[in-house]
């Protein structure tokens, strides 16, 4: 690879791993509180793909500009962030939580999860339509500037930022909040944060609405770069997923730094070793580190946000 | 000064009748906490076997028994972390078996448990913020008053409380079970694997707590020193209570001695 090439896959590398992270923290976070990996997490972030597309297919002008280009993405960051909210909300209400009050063991909470994944992609298949779709045009994607002569565009910008954002905002939520110390207590022991007055199904709910925010606009971003389908969980779910394990599950830094990683990874794999390659390193990087930090490169001490 | 101020409460509060448990002599305090015919199971064991239990306005109550007999379950099930099978559990007046734990601790219960149970990673300053969870935001005068209580939790409000000394952790966790401000408080073997040193000092420490008002149910497997400073026991063996006596008199009861101070039969 040639310096040159090096050069142009970092943005696009850095946008993708921006993206996983923000995915990424999903998993860890109700993992954090609840010690479950919410497979359905994955079809969050569809939805929020659809929820964005759908409203935007509506309302979205031919060519917009300007302030137009500025509202539509609002809108469709609202829109996908409520979408996502929404679904993660109503996963807890109706796959985890009748299993937790009846004390089911874990299996039982991989099973469910397993089959709600199931069960909102086709449905969204079903309903949606089984092809591949752009979101509308919301702003002429031209390239805004380069970094050290690669160039930007809108959209690549448009993630990076987004995505750091909510990372940010939800490390200052987590460390500094009372709904984050609240996470935190629950997540190190739920049965003692009960005793300070937590209430923690609560605070389980909204760990879930926190994470579907994220999953949510996560996927509006995901399909504003490539595309909005029934099947766009998978990939980047399962990715996201190894990358929060990479990072040491239940740790908010891990999620995102190992977002970024698998992101670099897999975007250099494609000039590397070819197209065919893409999906490999990542997994491959996942099961070298583990083999010899089991814990996750940040350790998977839980509750721990640093 | 603050012993004095005990040592007057401790009148008030209690009779020195040699058989408070039948016929108090003078009109007793209101009783804070009742447990009435209280049975826990866990699947097919039962923990506890019915027990009958009152814990008045300004006492510290000691509840002594051996590993097992279910001094643990019954504070447990006081904060509605466990379910009663049969029997009732009543605060000040009102009922609240079956209410969860987090409830409980709204109604004025402050549980500091067994083990600590101190968040680990966090500060002992957010240790003690979680404490006032209950309330909007944390009020200074509870932080001065643990501080007050507890210096060396003020010189280590910054650090994690994972690498704090276990006397410290117990500090800890009693500091946050306070920042709830608990009109009675439940306190889980305070002394469980500390220095004599550090034991005393804690024990002095729930004397102070006590004589500011708050009333203290204490289990104990150090049974010399939890009736010390309370003013009645109770005593548990295998879920039923065998024993219940001012705390005076079960210091000098001779299968008290033998069974739990340690002292062989003369």
């Amino acid at each position: 690879m040639t310096l040159l090439e090096f050069r142009d896959y970092l943005v696009p590398g850095l946008a993708l791993g921006a993206l996983y992270s923000v995915i990424a923290i999903g998993y860890t976070l109700v993992y954090g509180v609840l010690k479950l990996i919410n497979f359905a997490h994955s079809e969050v972030f569809m939805l929020g793909g659809f929820g964005a597309l759908i409203v935007l297919t509506e309302v979205a002008p031919g060519h917009p500009s300007g302030l137009v280009s500025v509202l539509l993405v609002l809108l469709g960051l609202v829109v996908s962030g409520l979408v996502g909210a929404g679904t993660a909300f109503g996963l807890e209400k109706v796959a985890y939580r009748p299993l937790r009050k009846r004390n089911a063991p874990a299996l039982i909470f991989l099973i469910s999860a397993i089959g709600a994944s199931f069960f909102l992609y086709n449905l969204a298949g079903k309903l949606f339509g089984r092809d591949p779709k752009a979101m509308p045009a919301l702003f002429d994607n031209g390239v805004l500037f380069h970094v050290l002569g690669a160039p930007v565009d809108v959209v690549k910008l448009l993630l990076i930022v987004a995505a750091l954002a909510m990372i940010v905002g939800l490390d200052l939520l987590v460390r500094r909040t009372k709904l984050g110390s609240a996470i935190r207590a629950v997540a190190q022991d739920p049965e003692a944060a009960g005793l300070m007055g937590v209430d923690i199904d609560r605070i389980v709910s909204r760990t879930f609405v926190i994470g579907g925010v994220l999953g949510g606009i996560a996927g509006f971003l995901f399909g504003l770069n490539s595309q909005v389908s029934f099947t766009m969980g998978f990939i980047p779910g399962i990715t996201a997923f190894a990358a929060a394990v990479l990072g040491g599950i239940g740790n908010l830094r891990g999620a995102m730094l190992g977002g970024m990683l698998l992101g670099l990874v897999e975007t250099y794999n494609v000039p590397l070793f070819g197209e065919e390659w893409r999906y490999v390193a990542a997994f491959a990087v996942l099961v070298l580190v583990l083999m010899f930090r089991p814990t996750g490169i940040l350790g998977a001490k839980l509750g721990r946000t640093a | 000064m603050t012993a004095a101020t005990h040592l007057v409460h401790r009148t008030a509060t209690t009779d020195p009748a040699p058989a408070p448990a039948t016929a108090p002599a003078t009109a007793p305090a209101p009783a804070i906490l009742e447990l009435a015919d209280l049975h826990v199971s866990y699947g097919a064991i039962s923990a506890l076997r019915g027990i009958d239990m009152v814990v008045r306005e300004g006492e510290v109550v000691a509840l002594l028994g051996a590993n097992g007999a279910g001094k643990t379950t019954t504070l447990r099930t006081v904060s509605g972390l466990h379910r009663p099978t049969a029997g009732e559990v009543r605060f000040c007046g009102e009922r609240i078996d079956g209410v969860s734990s987090h409830a409980v601790v709204g109604l004025g219960i402050g549980h500091s448990p067994e083990g600590r149970r101190v968040f680990a990673d966090m500060t002992v300053l957010e240790n003690l913020h979680m404490g006032a969870y209950r309330f909007k935001r944390l009020r200074q005068e509870d932080l001065e008053r643990v501080f007050t209580l507890f210096p060396r939790l003020a010189e280590r409000r910054t650090q994690q409380a994972g690498t704090l000394s276990g006397g410290e952790q117990q500090m800890l966790a009693m500091g946050r079970a306070l920042m709830g401000r608990p009109e009675l408080l439940l306190l889980d073997e305070p002394s469980m694997g500390l220095a004599p040193l550090i034991v005393a000092q804690i024990f002095e420490i729930i004397k102070e707590i006590n004589a500011q008002g708050t009333t203290v149910l204490l289990v104990e497997q150090n049974a010399a020193q939890a009736l010390k400073i309370a003013d009645r026991g109770y005593v548990l063996e295998t879920g039923r209570i065998t024993m219940h006596a001012p705390a005076r008199e079960l210091l000098d009861d001779p299968r008290i001695r033998t069974a739990y101070l340690g002292e062989t039969t003369p």
